[in-house]
């Protein structure tokens, strides 16, 4: 079940990620809820998936059972706020962030990462 | 020919959104620059609960929803504008972007709102997300079990300490003067609840870690004094700043850094206006920069009418 009201594609199984990955050379994923911190980096990627074509921009629900994949990732250890953004290159983990990021933040770690 | 707009309204947020509904629906060519994301703060706020007419909502549903009205009446949305030169002077105004491009028209309207204020310590940026939270709602639960400071004296600060204290085994707040700011009821409750803790009359000097935040420098304001205290995390509650930056020699504004305007949202400048966050007024409600959105969009209606030839 869908829980987030955003126009990106929400991924709602770890098996789900698994596979957009795999599909995906490019990949960011926000985990995050409808929440302060997390709606003006889904609203960023909303433009930013207008402009750049060789990523995949996707949100997945921090509050699932599934999202576990992304929350329990070494690369979140230690982050203490919404959003959790992942970015995943060829299926790795190439760059994550905790907490609200501005375009600027998101955009150097597309151009320097993907 | 080159395009010159009826009203050019400068931030999307409720203000912003407003006019453009308003100005479009007059059959004024409309065109909103906005910076960030559309909504401004609105869609910082979780829940929206008093907005009258519509049952409880969330910001960013109240965002998106006035901005497809706006779009439905013509407006056209330019979102991630930077502008770089105001030449807002003469009857027509030119707006020259970042990327070169330039904008004009007949009519201005700020709407350029506010954002929260930042501590600017060192350590705040370095520990944010790890230790350095502006909402409790969001990553309250990160801090179960864990002690935390709450920075701020107003409605928000002790509202959200009260919250936090559902996850944290102690909250001290730490606020700037020896009073609160808050309405009496929401203090009564602040210190009702065992579990918060004030320090008056000081500030956060200093934000120390490792990994994540482990340690609060606190200044006492009346004698200069600093003390260390062990913490996991500080909530920063204090209050926004209008987004005027750059506007300082262009148009009036107040000590608070605040567009000034009169009644009918107008400031001293012909055919120039500002609603929202970013004038000087004492209540900053949804309601209350729709309405001085609405305002303006009308005075800009009437100063298009009488006063361009």
């Amino acid at each position: 079940m869908k829980m987030l009201q955003t126009n990106l594609h929400e991924i709602e199984t770890a098996e789900e990620l698994k596979k957009m990955q795999e599909d995906n050379p490019n990949l960011m994923v926000c985990c995050g809820r409808m929440g302060p911190m997390c709606i003006p980096v889904y609203d960023i990627m909303e433009e930013l998936e207008e402009e750049r074509e060789n990523v995949k921009f996707a949100v997945m629900a921090f509050d699932t059972p599934e999202a576990g994949i992304i929350r329990n990732d070494p690369a979140c250890r230690g982050f203490m706020g919404l959003p959790f953004t992942m970015y995943y290159k060829n299926g790795e983990v190439v760059a994550a962030t905790t907490s609200i990021q501005n375009r600027q933040q998101i955009t150097k770690i597309l151009d320097e990462k993907f | 020919m080159e395009k010159i707009f009826d009203v050019i309204i400068i931030g999307g947020g409720p203000a912003g959104l407003t006019a453009g509904i308003y100005s479009s629906r007059a059959k004024l060519s409309t065109v909103i620059l906005n910076e960030g994301s559309y909504g401004g703060q609105v869609v910082m706020t979780n829940e929206v609960a008093n907005y009258p007419g519509v049952e409880l909502t969330n910001g960013y549903i109240l965002a998106n929803t006035m901005k497809k009205q706006a779009k439905d009446f013509g407006c056209k949305l330019l979102s991630n504008i930077k502008i770089i030169n105001y030449d807002i002077k003469s009857q027509i105004k030119i707006l020259t972007l970042d990327d070169g491009r330039i904008i004009k028209g007949k009519s201005v309207i700020f709407a350029t709102g506010g954002r929260p204020r930042y501590l600017n310590v060192p350590g705040e940026d370095t520990f944010k997300g790890s230790g350095v939270s502006y909402c409790a709602t969001c990553d309250g639960d990160f801090f179960s079990g864990k002690e935390i400071i709450v920075v701020g004296g107003g409605n928000s600060a002790l509202e959200e300490a009260g919250t936090l204290t559902n996850y944290a085994t102690k909250v001290t707040i730490v606020h700037q003067f020896d009073h609160f700011q808050a309405f009496p009821a929401v203090i009564e409750e602040a210190n009702a609840n065992p579990k918060i803790e004030f320090i008056m009359e000081s500030k956060i000097a200093e934000l120390r870690g490792d990994e994540s935040l482990k340690k609060a420098i606190i200044e006492n304001l009346s004698t200069g004094n600093k003390t260390e205290m062990p913490i996991d995390g500080v909530f920063v509650f204090i209050g926004y700043v209008p987004n005027t930056e750059g506007l300082e020699d262009i148009l009036t504004l107040n000590g608070n850094n605040e567009i000034i305007v009169d009644m009918d949202m107008k400031t001293e400048i012909p055919g120039v206006f500002a609603a929202g966050d970013s004038i000087a007024k004492r209540y900053r409600q949804i309601t209350t920069a729709v309405a001085d959105g609405t305002i303006a969009a009308l005075s800009a209606a009437e100063y298009l009418r009488t006063k361009i030839d």
